[in-house]
């Protein structure tokens, strides 16, 4: 009973839900301060992430005509209790090094299922151009997704005896170095931050919530609270993607002594390549998109695996 | 003051609607946003979507087809909303109030909680206004 409670307190608060909404606004502000000087400007004071949420909080809801209220309202909340469930994976993981048989493919589903709730929900809301976003976001979906799994489970096979467990792959790190010093493992991080950049659907693929020709797309008639539920997970994401590229790829988090502060160099690293690829890239179609993660992209995370099969 | 009314005030997302202006206003908006001004500093920033806004910001002189449209996208802004009328011809209907086709300024046709004249107003003059609504909201 007490370990259920502690299970259920894990994901509601640390380092779950709570946490991960925090540490993901945060970073948020970090990509728009960035953002912000590459283009030569100031940018917005730390707490701006945190403003918009309360704002959107207390506005109200509108329910367009003709949507399909509870998928409209249900599936980003999906997408929220998703990353919040991968965060406390993670975070579990390394801190205590409790893991179970297969985490890493659950880890792999759930990171999904916002892009499948943005779906759901943009389909829901009876707007011809959210349709047409959540028809890219389902294109994206099926684009990256191949490379970033072979990418994964290019780490996978560098694991000497292989396993799909997240405390695995800690525990092999932690004795022969991290994964990151081999040739097969730097090819298979480039492609996961390839397709972390359309996961999360920064530039140059923010096809579905393309702001000029869809005006954000699937996130169109999100208003009010929804919207503010829609933000967080895009932010809670944002935390965790660089979070699980750590766990699986540069030896994991050290939260004891300096390690912490080496552990928030990794973190800030991986976040600024992510938010530069995003201020220095134009949109591209979805055609493109598709074409690229399917050709350039795929052979290269493929090219990584057979490295890896080697001993490289 | 409560949390969310101090978001709002922290955090104000503007949708920009041009109901017949002559694109000079609207190159002004863009002055504020870019490096120069770059009103983000104040968490003010475009959204694509009514259904994100917090401020309507209604630039021309509104000739009358543009009416049903104007009023449509305001009632669908998710309140609390506050509407900004930008130039001369959005405060007052500047040199087209005689045009045959004029409507009126903003005003006669949804409620405005600002007033920013100037043909076009100068990236100083909309920060100013900007003020000047949040200190009212």
């Amino acid at each position: 009973m007490a370990s259920t409670l502690g299970l259920v307190l894990n994901f509601l608060i640390f380092p779950g839900l709570l946490f991960t909404a925090v540490f993901g606004l945060l970073t948020q502000w970090v990509d728009r301060k960035v953002s912000a000087r590459v283009q030569w400007r100031v940018g917005p004071p730390w707490f701006q992430p945190f403003a918009d949420i309360l704002k959107l909080m207390g506005k109200e809801i509108v329910i367009p005509e003709g949507a399909k209220r509870t998928g409209f309202l249900l599936a980003p909340v999906a997408g929220l209790a998703a990353v919040g469930l991968v965060s406390t994976i993670l975070w579990l993981a390394n801190i205590t090094g409790s893991g179970f048989v297969g985490d890493l493919v659950g880890v792999i589903y759930l990171l999904t299922i916002p892009s499948l709730g943005m779906i759901i929900g943009a389909s829901a809301s009876s707007n011809p151009l959210s349709s047409v976003g959540a028809s890219r976001e389902m294109k994206l979906v099926l684009a990256y997704e191949l490379p970033f799994v072979i990418a994964i489970f290019t780490a996978v096979t560098k694991v000497s005896p292989m396993t799909l467990r997240l405390d695995g792959i800690l525990e092999y790190q932690a004795t022969n170095g991290v994964l990151l010093g081999n040739a097969s493992c730097i090819i298979a991080f480039i492609v996961a931050i390839l397709c972390a950049q359309a996961k999360l659907t920064y530039p140059p693929f923010d096809i579905p919530e393309a702001e000029t020709e869809l005006m954000d797309g699937t996130h169109m008639e999100y208003s009010g609270a929804a919207l503010a539920v829609v933000k967080l997970s895009q932010a809670m994401m944002l935390f965790t993607l660089p979070i699980f590229f750590i766990t699986i790829f540069w030896g994991g988090l050290q939260l004891a002594g300096w390690g912490i502060l080496y552990t928030i160099v990794k973190y800030v690293i991986i976040v600024v390549i992510i938010v530069l690829i995003k201020n220095t890239n134009p949109r591209v179609r979805i055609d493109q998109a598709v074409r690229f993660f399917w050709g350039p992209v795929t052979v290269l995370a493929i090219i990584g695996m057979v490295l890896a099969i080697v001993g490289l | 003051m409560g949390a969310t009314s101090w978001g709002f005030k922290k955090s104000l997302w503007v949708f920009h609607l041009n109901a017949g202006a002559c694109n000079n206003c609207d190159i002004e908006v863009l002055d504020c946003l870019c490096p120069r001004f770059d009103v983000e500093r104040f968490g003010i920033k475009l959204c694509g979507s009514i259904k994100h806004a917090d401020v309507l910001l209604v630039s021309g002189s509104v000739p009358r087809k543009v009416v049903p449209q104007m009023i449509e996208t305001y009632e669908q802004a998710p309140r609390p909303v506050a509407v900004v009328a930008l130039g001369a011809c959005g405060c007052t209907g500047g040199i087209f109030k005689d045009g045959y086709n004029f409507a009126g300024p903003v005003d006669k046709h949804i409620p405005v909680d600002a007033y920013i004249p100037g043909c076009p107003p100068r990236p100083e003059a909309i920060i100013d206004g900007i003020v000047k609504l949040i200190g009212k909201l």
